[in-house]
C-alpha cells in the first residue's frame, strides 16, 4: 500500500465506480447495451488503484471518467471493466 | 441475377486443405509438365488439361461442358514424390515441433495444466474475441510447453529443434526431413490441438507439410498469345512446370535407388520450387527468375503490397466515365466551375432514362448524332450510345442517328455527352483531405487542358508546372444530388482542419487588392470602368469630383463586391512582417480594416482579409451569408484583382533589390563586425575563457553564441536593406501584403544571405576536421562553417555557394522523407478510421455500434462549421449586430 496512487497524479483523470442504479440510468440515457461501451482492462492501473480503495471490482462494472478537455472544458466518458485477457 | 442478395455471409472460417480434400476437389491428376502439343492443343493430364477450364473461345470445358464465359475453372492436383514444408506455415510447424514431445506427440504440459487452459482457449476460439488476444494466449501456452526438456507424459528427454531459415529444420545439427516432420506432426493427438488454437475438426498439423499440391484452374494463369502468334505462359504455370519436372526426377531417382546425396539434392530443389511457387520473395533464398532475369510473380506477389490484388484491385479500382489531363488556370471561371476540353466532353457521357416526359427531347438529342454543333459552330452535346431495355448497346453514328432516334422508346437509356452545367467530381492526387475531391459544374472549352479558378489551387495543392488532375462524371441522380449539396466547391470553403477558409485569393489577387485599397488611391473614371468591367457589377461607386472630373477611390471600388450589410473589423497583414516597430503602426487608416454595412471605410485589404487560411472577409461572409454568397465574393474578388492589375500594371524584377552604395557598405561593415565577434568568441573559447551556459558544455555554448551573432547580423542587414526599400517597391509590396515571399527573402537578395545550417547548427560535416579542403583542419571560423556574407544579387563565391548548397539539400531531403513517412501514417489512420461514423447523437461509433467517443471531439462541434474550433465568435456577433459597443 505504500505504492504510489496513480489516481492522484495530475495527468490521470478522475475515475468513478458507478452504482448499479446509476449504471442503469446512464445506459438508458445513452440508449445502448452495456457491451457497446468502450472497455477498460481489469488490470488497468486505475482500476487496480480503485480496487485498493474500494475492494474488488467485478467485470462489467461501469466506470465514469471525468476528463479535462481542451475543446469542451470537461468531458465525461464511460468504460466497462473487461475481464483479464491472458491466461495467468 | 437482378434480384439482389440471395445469401448473406454470416461468418468466414479459415482452415487447412487436407491431402484428401485436395484430391477430392481435383478434376484431374497432372502428371506431365507439358502444356500444348505441336498443333497447339492442350495435352491430356498436362498443366493445360481441358478439365481445368477453358480460356480459348470455341473450346468446351471437359469438366462442366461450359464455354469460355460459362466455365468457372476447376482445380487439378500434383502428387509430390516426397513431402515438402509449406513456407507460409513454417512458424506454426516450428511451434508444434517445439511444444510437443518428439516421442509420444503430446503437448509438453501436465494433465492439470491442460485441464486448466482448455476452457479459456475454447472460449476464445468460439467467441468473437480479439484475434490478437487469442494469439497472445497461444504464444504463452506453447512457449511454456516448449521450455520443458522432459516430456511430462512419457518422460522422454527432449532435444532442441532449430529452424535454419527458410525451410530447413535441424535437431542437434542433423537435418530433420519434411517426411520426419510430417510423421511427428501426425502423432499429435486431436485433443491437444485446441491449445495451439487449431480446430481439430477442420485442420491437422501434418497438413502443413505438403504431399499433394493443388493446381489452380487455367482461368487463374491464362496463356497469353502475343501479336506474333507466340504463346507465353503465366508465371504460375512456369513454376508448376518446374515442380512437376523435379518431382518426377525425384521419384525416378528414389525408385531406382540412386545415392542418398542425389535424392537429397533433388528433394531440396523440390522444396525450393514449391517455396518460390508460394512466395518468390522468401528471405534467404534467391528468387526464381525468367530467362530475361525478371523475377517471377508467384502467389504471394499477386496479393501483397501496393500492386497486389487487395490494394490495387479490391480497395482501389480503375473506373469508367473518368478523364485525366494537364491543368491550367482560367481566372474568368467561377470557383465552382471546371473547364472541360471539347474532346473530353464528347467522350464522357451521362445516362438519361427515356420517359414519357422527356422522350421528344431525347429523340431530338439522338437525332443530332455523336458530334453536333449549333449554327455558330459551338459545342452542343450529342449522344454516343443508346441502350435498349435488354441492355444491348447501340453506337450512334452520323449515319444511324436519324433511324435510331425513331426507334427509341420509354424504358430505353441514352448516353448523352457532357454539357454545360453538369456536375462532375474533380480530383488531384495525393488526396490528403476531403477538399482534394470536390464537385464542379462543367464549362465546355476548347483546347486540351482542364481549367479552373486560381482560388481553388490551395485545397487541391495544385500549381500549373505540369500538374494533371482527374475528372469523374457522376452516373446517377443520388450521386449528383450528393455532389451538389455536400461536395460542391462553395460548400467546402471552410476547412474542417482549422475552421477557417481554405479557398481564397492568392499571389496576384492579394497584390491587386493591396494596390487597390492601400492608402485608398484615386482612379479616373476610365480606369475605374475598366476595372469594374471585369466584374458583374452594374453601377459605379459615388464619385469624387475634382476640377469637374470624376474620380473614384479604391476602397469604394472594393466595396462594390462586398455583400450588402456586411460588417467586419480586423487588422491588416501590413505590419505583421516587420521587425520591431512598423512604420505603419500608427497609420490606423491603413492598418485597421473597418467594414460597415458593406462599405470598406478604412484599412488595407491583403492576406489577412482574402487569403486562404487567414482571410477574415471570406470566413465571415461564408458564416453570415452562406456558400453561394461567399463563392460569388471570391469569383468577383479574383476577377476584380485581374482587372486592377491590368489597369495599374505590376512588375517585379532584379532592380527591386537595388540599394544605395552606403547601404551596401553598412551591410558589409555589419557582417565584418560579426566575423570579428565570432573570431573573438573562438579566441576566448580556445583560451578556455568561455563561460558555459547553464546545462551546456563549452562547445555547445560556443555554437549557441555564434548562432546568436549570425542571427543578429541577418536581422540587422535585413533592417538596413528594408530601410531603403519602401512600399513603392513591388517586391516589398508582395512581401508586406502576404502575396509572396517574406521580408527576410528580400534581405537575402539585397543584403546578405547569412548563416547556412544543417540540423539547426552551423555546417560541420565533410572532411575530417573541416568542411572543405580549402580550410585548415580545426578551422571553426565563420567562413569555414557556412556564414555567407554575399547577397544573392551580388552572387556567392564558390566556397559560399558550396556550403549554401549543403544547407539547401537538407530541405529537399526533409521533404522527401516527410512525404513518404506521413503518407504511410495517413494510410494507417485512414484504415483505422474508415468504418467510424457520427450518429444522430453526435457520438462516434463503429459499424457494430460500439462507442468510440461519446461526443465527437468531446464537444460535439464540427470544426468546419466552427469558428476556428470554437462554437461561436461572440465578439464578432456582437460587433455585427450592435456595432461599436464591443
Ligand atoms: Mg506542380
Ligand atoms: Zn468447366
Ligand atoms: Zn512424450
Amino acid at each position: 500500500m505504500a505504492r504510489f496512487n496513480v489516481l492522484n497524479h495530475e495527468l490521470v483523470p478522475e475515475h468513478q465506480i458507478l452504482s448499479k442504479k446509476d449504471e442503469q440510468k446512464v445506459l438508458k440515457e445513452l440508449g445502448i447495451r452495456k457491451d457497446l461501451l468502450p472497455k477498460i482492462s481489469k488490470n488497468d492501473p486505475a482500476i487496480r488503484a480503485l480496487e485498493e480503495l474500494n475492494g474488488p471490482i467485478a467485470e462489467g462494472t461501469v466506470i465514469r471518467i471525468i476528463r479535462k478537455s481542451p475543446t469542451a472544458g470537461v468531458s465525461v466518458y464511460y468504460r466497462m471493466v473487461s475481464g483479464s485477457e491472458v491466461i495467468k | 441475377m437482378t434480384s439482389g442478395i440471395s445469401k448473406k455471409i454470416k461468418e468466414i472460417r479459415f482452415s487447412l486443405l487436407s491431402p484428401e480434400e485436395i484430391r477430392r476437389m481435383s478434376q484431374v491428376k497432372i502428371i506431365t509438365a507439358d502444356t500444348y502439343d505441336d498443333d497447339g492443343y492442350p495435352i491430356e493430364k498436362g498443366l493445360m488439361d481441358l478439365h481445368l477450364g477453358v480460356i480459348e473461345p470455341g473450346l468446351r470445358c471437359a469438366t462442366c461442358g461450359g464455354k469460355v464465359d460459362e466455365c468457372p475453372g476447376h482445380f487439378g492436383h500434383i502428387e509430390l514424390a516426397m513431402p515438402v514444408v509449406h513456407i507460409e506455415f513454417i512458424k506454426e510447424i516450428k511451434r508444434f515441433l517445439d511444444a510437443t514431445c518428439k516421442v509420444c506427440g503430446r503437448i509438453k504440459l501436465t494433465d492439470e495444466e491442460i485441464k486448466a487452459y482448455k476452457p479459456r482457449m475454447y472460449e476464445l476460439m468460439h467467441s468473437k474475441a480479439d484475434v490478437e488476444l487469442l494469439e497472445i494466449n497461444i504464444k504463452k501456452i506453447t512457449d511454456e510447453a516448449a521450455s520443458r526438456t522432459i516430456c511430462p507424459h512419457c518422460d522422454a528427454q527432449q532435444t532442441k529443434i532449430i529452424l535454419d531459415k527458410p525451410t530447413t529444420f535441424r535437431e542437434e545439427g542433423i537435418k530433420v526431413t519434411p517426411k520426419e516432420i510430417r510423421e511427428r506432426l501426425e502423432r499429435i493427438p486431436d485433443e491437444d490441438l485446441l491449445l495451439f488454437g487449431m480446430d481439430e475438426k477442420v485442420a491437422r498439423p501434418e497438413w502443413m507439410v505438403l504431399t499433394v499440391l493443388p493446381v489452380p484452374p487455367i482461368n487463374v494463369r491464362p496463356t497469353i498469345t502475343l501479336a506474333t502468334g507466340e504463346r507465353s505462359e503465366d508465371d504460375l504455370t512456369h513454376k508448376l512446370v518446374d515442380i512437376i519436372r523435379i518431382s518426377q526426377r525425384l521419384r525416378e531417382s528414389r525408385d531406382n535407388g540412386s545415392p542418398q546425396l542425389i535424392i537429397e539434392d533433388l528433394w531440396d530443389l523440390l522444396q525450393f520450387h514449391v517455396t518460390t511457387y508460394y512466395d518468390n520473395q522468401t528471405a534467404g533464398i534467391p528468387p526464381a527468375r525468367h530467362r530475361s532475369g525478371r523475377a517471377l510473380k508467384t502467389l504471394v506477389q499477386r496479393l501483397k503490397g501496393k500492386e497486389g490484388r487487395f490494394r490495387s484491385n479490391l480497395s482501389g479500382k480503375r473506373v469508367n466515365f473518368s478523364s485525366r489531363t494537364v491543368i491550367s488556370p482560367e481566372p474568368f471561371l467561377s470557383v465552382n466551375d471546371v473547364g472541360v476540353p471539347e474532346v473530353v466532353a464528347r467522350e464522357l457521357t451521362v445516362p438519361v432514362s427515356v420517359t414519357s416526359f422527356n422522350i421528344d427531347k431525347v429523340r431530338e438529342l439522338v437525332k443530332r448524332g455523336p458530334s453536333p454543333r449549333d449554327e455558330s459552330g459551338r459545342y452542343i452535346p450529342g449522344v454516343n450510345y443508346i441502350v435498349r431495355p435488354d441492355s444491348r448497346r447501340i453506337k450512334i453514328t452520323d449515319e444511324n442517328a436519324e433511324i435510331n432516334s425513331e426507334r427509341i422508346d420509354v424504358g430505353w437509356t441514352i448516353e448523352r455527352q457532357l454539357m454545360e452545367g453538369d456536375i462532375v467530381l474533380f480530383n488531384r492526387q495525393p488526396s490528403l483531405h476531403r477538399m482534394s475531391m470536390m464537385g464542379h459544374t462543367v464549362r465546355i472549352l476548347s483546347d486540351r487542358t482542364f481549367r479552373f479558378n486560381l482560388a481553388v489551387c490551395t485545397p487541391y495543392n495544385a500549381d500549373f508546372d505540369g500538374d494533371e488532375m482527374n475528372l469523374h462524371v457522376l452516373q446517377n441522380e443520388e450521386a449528383r444530388a450528393e455532389a451538389r449539396i455536400i461536395m460542391k466547391v462553395e460548400e467546402q470553403m471552410l476547412s474542417p482542419r482549422f475552421g477557417g477558409p481554405i479557398i481564397g485569393g492568392i499571389h496576384d489577387h492579394i497584390t491587386a487588392m493591396f494596390l487597390l485599397t492601400h492608402r485608398n488611391p484615386r482612379f479616373t473614371e476610365e480606369d475605374t470602368i475598366n476595372m469594374i468591367s471585369y466584374v458583374d457589377v452594374d453601377h459605379l461607386p459615388d464619385p469624387e469630383i475634382i476640377d469637374g472630373k470624376k474620380y473614384y477611390r479604391g476602397r469604394d471600388i472594393f466595396s462594390l463586391i462586398l455583400p450588402e450589410g456586411f460588417n467586419a473589423r480586423f487588422s491588416s497583414k501590413l505590419c505583421a512582417g516587420s521587425e520591431g516597430k512598423c512604420p505603419y503602426e500608427d497609420r490606423v487608416e491603413d492598418k485597421e480594416v473597418y467594414i460597415r454595412s458593406g462599405k470598406l471605410l478604412t484599412g488595407t485589404i491583403d492576406e489577412a482579409a482574402i487569403s486562404p487560411f487567414s482571410g477574415v472577409i471570406i470566413e465571415k461572409i461564408f458564416k453570415k451569408y452562406g456558400p453561394s454568397v461567399a463563392s460569388t465574393f471570391v469569383d468577383r474578388m479574383t476577377r476584380l484583382a485581374i482587372g486592377v492589375l491590368n489597369v495599374i500594371g505590376f512588375t517585379t524584377g532584379i532592380h527591386d533589390y537595388d540599394i544605395p552604395e552606403d547601404a551596401v557598405s553598412s551591410i558589409r561593415s555589419v557582417s565584418k563586425e560579426a566575423v570579428a565577434k565570432i573570431n573573438k568568441l573562438i579566441e576566448n573559447y580556445q583560451a578556455g575563457l568561455l563561460e558555459p551556459l547553464p546545462g551546456r558544455s563549452v562547445d555547445e555554448t560556443l555554437e549557441i553564441e555564434i548562432l546568436g551573432v549570425t542571427g543578429e547580423v541577418r536581422d540587422q542587414s535585413g533592417k538596413i536593406a528594408s530601410a531603403h526599400l519602401g512600399l513603392n517597391n513591388p517586391s516589398v509590396i508582395m512581401a508586406r501584403s502576404g502575396a509572396r515571399a517574406k521580408m527576410l527573402n528580400i534581405s537575402e537578395v539585397a543584403g546578405m544571405v547569412g548563416q547556412q545550417s544543417v540540423r539547426g547548427g552551423r555546417i560541420n560535416r565533410g572532411y575530417t576536421g573541416r568542411t572543405l579542403s580549402h580550410f585548415e583542419k580545426g578551422d571553426i571560423g565563420a567562413e569555414a562553417r557556412g556564414f555567407v556574407q554575399s547577397s544573392y544579387k551580388n552572387g556567392l563565391n564558390p566556397l559560399e555557394y558550396f556550403l549554401h548548397s549543403i544547407g539547401g539539400r537538407e530541405g529537399l531531403v526533409d521533404t522527401a522523407v516527410r512525404t513518404s513517412r506521413s503518407g504511410y501514417m495517413q494510410r494507417r489512420l485512414i484504415n483505422a478510421f474508415e468504418n467510424l461514423k457520427i450518429d444522430e447523437k453526435r457520438r462516434v461509433v463503429d459499424t457494430s455500434g460500439s462507442i468510440i467517443q461519446f461526443s465527437y471531439g468531446e464537444d460535439g462541434i464540427d470544426p468546419a462549421k466552427s469558428d476556428k474550433g470554437r462554437a461561436v465568435d461572440v465578439d464578432y456577433t456582437i460587433f455585427d449586430e450592435v456595432g461599436e459597443s464591443s
